[in-house]
């Protein structure tokens, strides 16, 4: 039996000696061996890791120790988090293979608190894409029906989770990457404050958005892991300086009294299927004694493109870093620049070269102010936009994804078609504010539907208290997966 | 849309050359075409009268960082040597560059 039951639950359990560690260990290892071949989530097993961390797990229960907050709780880690000694990918054939010389500091934290690792999750590949078909070693599909895609970047920690392998994955949001693919798989999917979460060991794509976030069956658990991996760290220059306050202690205090705004251009950006579950969610909200009103931020209407200039921008210097000297693949040649060609072309796949050469483009002599300069103004743009609807909001509400899960191969070949399904999450990234993804319903197809909460700086807390009264009040819409259903699907690859 | 050429073939030919990328003729063709409908995209933001609106960078007030000057264990050579696809003497071994003889 699969981790089906709540990280919250799991780690109780071990706590108090009802269960061990390994047991349910073993148990996850043993259902993704079974069933992720249909799904495709894990690139990795990281088998003999996880019985190590569950049996030092066990063994602090047995003398008495405290085994940390999530003791016993297997969890999946994108394949762009580093994890020492094994090895870490970002999907992509330039770091086939290659092993990290140290651990990514949520990765210590996790371990900290007692979590085991059972493996590293597909991705596209360096985080780039909405599908997780971007991936070098193929795609990922999605529990809920294996001819549609997860969503992406993390569609590999979302597929996990939403198969029940795993209650926690943790995952890379820099336009969407941790809420798309968890609205796509109906789990829930947090994007925390920019600076709250360490980047330290989070291979970089767009270092000024990626923030590294939870994916989980229940709100309840993705303040458990905020929780454990927030907080200041020395690692990241970026990381904030403050105190990390609890959130788990606040979900139960609903949202009387909290004024919620209802963003226009996200609702209409969305199908009407989906559009319809916000407007229910809306309901519950207002039901729960929240003031809800419409709020338009026409600004929200420049994040696409101001986003599509400034994360290549960004990705384009940060993959400079893949030269084929000092760690990844190498292809030879007779001197050091055509082997950095060589190189670069065998390693990088297509979408990973166009943002590239998109971000090259608008960071390059004549170009840089039309372009790159001009998508930061829109930013600043947003931010003010943003920061003028909280001030008389406690929270905002739209869809996550313009649509339901789309078939596997729909837009593959269409870069402007599969950038769209980032419009709704790209705002929070641009702005660094929070936004959680909270299954709420299903659309026409009976897939899930994901509603989006968000919120200002460090509002954290509030984002999660709405997603909680909206989990209590979501219609039966998408049943869990049964475990084992996705191996109809056949084999990914 | 503002009076800018559209992104062309020699353009990403350019940029392809400056990150070190090789690129057949059927890609040239083809990334030409997709990179270019992203910039006729972007022309919404471009063609924006943002003059006297400050650049943001990031959204946070950033300040540099420096830790208190104490030497602390560095990653361990060989651990990260071991990654590197060629390493001769405890060094990164690359190619010959600028012409000289390997």
């Amino acid at each position: 039996m699969p981790a089906r039951a709540p990280a919250v639950r799991l780690a109780d359990d071990v706590r108090t000696g009802r269960r061990s560690a390994r047991e349910i260990a073993d148990a996850a290892l043993a259902a993704i061996v079974a069933d992720d071949p249909g799904v495709g989530a894990f690139t990795l097993v990281t088998e003999d890791l996880a019985r190590r961390q569950a049996d030092a797990v066990d063994r602090a229960v047995a003398e008495g120790r405290d085994p940390g907050p999530m003791a016993g709780v297997p969890v999946g880690l994108k394949d762009n988090l580093c994890t020492r000694g094994i090895p870490t990918t970002c999907s992509s054939r330039i770091l086939a293979g290659w092993r990290p010389p140290y651990d990514a500091t949520v990765v210590e934290r996790l371990r900290g608190a007692g979590a085991v690792v059972v493996g590293k999750t597909n991705m596209d590949e360096f985080a780039m894409g909405s599908s997780t078909e971007t991936s070098a070693t193929g795609p990922t599909r999605n529990p809920h029906d294996p001819l549609r895609v997860p969503g992406g970047s993390s569609g590999g920690s979302a597929a996990s989770v939403a198969a029940g392998f795993v209650p926690v994955a943790l995952g890379s949001d820099t336009g969407g990457s941790v809420r798309q693919p968890a609205a796509l798989c109906g789990v829930v999917g947090l994007k925390p404050t920019y600076g709250t979460v360490s980047r330290y060991g989070l291979v970089a794509f767009a270092s000024s958005l990626d923030q590294i976030g939870p994916l989980t069956t229940t709100v309840a658990d993705a303040a458990l892991v905020y929780d454990v991996i927030g907080g200041h760290d020395p690692l990241d220059s970026t990381s904030l300086e403050r105190p990390h306050p609890r959130v788990a202690d606040v979900l139960d205090d609903g949202v009387a009294g909290l004024t919620v705004g209802v963003v226009t251009e996200l609702v209409d950006a969305a199908a009407a299927d989906v559009a319809g579950s916000v407007a229910a969610a809306a309901e519950a909200l207002a039901a729960a004694g929240a003031r809800v009103e419409d709020v338009s931020i026409p600004e929200t209407r420049l994040g696409l493109s101001a986003y599509y200039l400034i994360a290549p921008g960004e990705a384009s210097s940060n993959l400079a870093r893949y030269d084929g000297v000092r760690y990844g693949l190498r292809v030879a040649a007779p001197d050091t620049t055509a082997m950095n060609v060589a190189t670069r072309t065998a390693g990088f796949g297509d979408e990973v070269k166009r943002r590239i050469m998109l971000g090259t483009y608008v960071l390059s002599a004549g170009y840089v102010d039309a372009y790159y300069n001009q998508a930061l103004r829109a930013r600043t743009r947003m931010i003010a936009a943003f920061d003028a609807a909280y001030a008389r909001f406690d929270a905002l509400i739209g869809p996550t994804s313009p649509t339901t899960a789309f078939p596997l191969g729909s837009k593959i070949d269409d870069p402007m078609a599969m950038y769209r399904n980032d419009v709704c999450t790209i705002p929070s990234n641009l702005t660094g504010q929070p936004a959680v993804s909270i299954p709420f319903g299903a659309g026409a197809d009976g897939l899930p539907v994901g509603v989006q909460v968000l919120g200002p700086s460090l509002e954290e807390a509030t984002v999660l208290r709405m997603a909680a009264v909206l989990e209590a009040a979501a219609p039966p819409g998408t049943p869990p997966v049964p475990v084992g259903a996705s191996s109809t699907g056949g084999a990914v690859r | 849309m503002a009076d800018r050429p559209r992104l062309g073939r020699e353009d990403v030919a350019h940029v392809a050359a400056l990150a070190r990328l090789s690129l057949s003729d059927a890609e040239l063709d083809h990334f030409t075409e997709q990179l270019a409908q992203v910039l006729d995209h972007a022309e919404d933001v471009a063609s924006l009268d943002l003059s006297g609106v400050a650049p943001t960078a990031h959204a946070l007030a950033l300040t540099n960082v420096v830790r208190d000057d104490v030497p602390v264990p560095s990653l361990d050579r060989d651990e990260v040597l071991a990654a590197a696809p060629e390493v001769e003497d405890h060094r990164f071994r690359v190619p010959p560059i600028l012409g000289e003889a390997p």
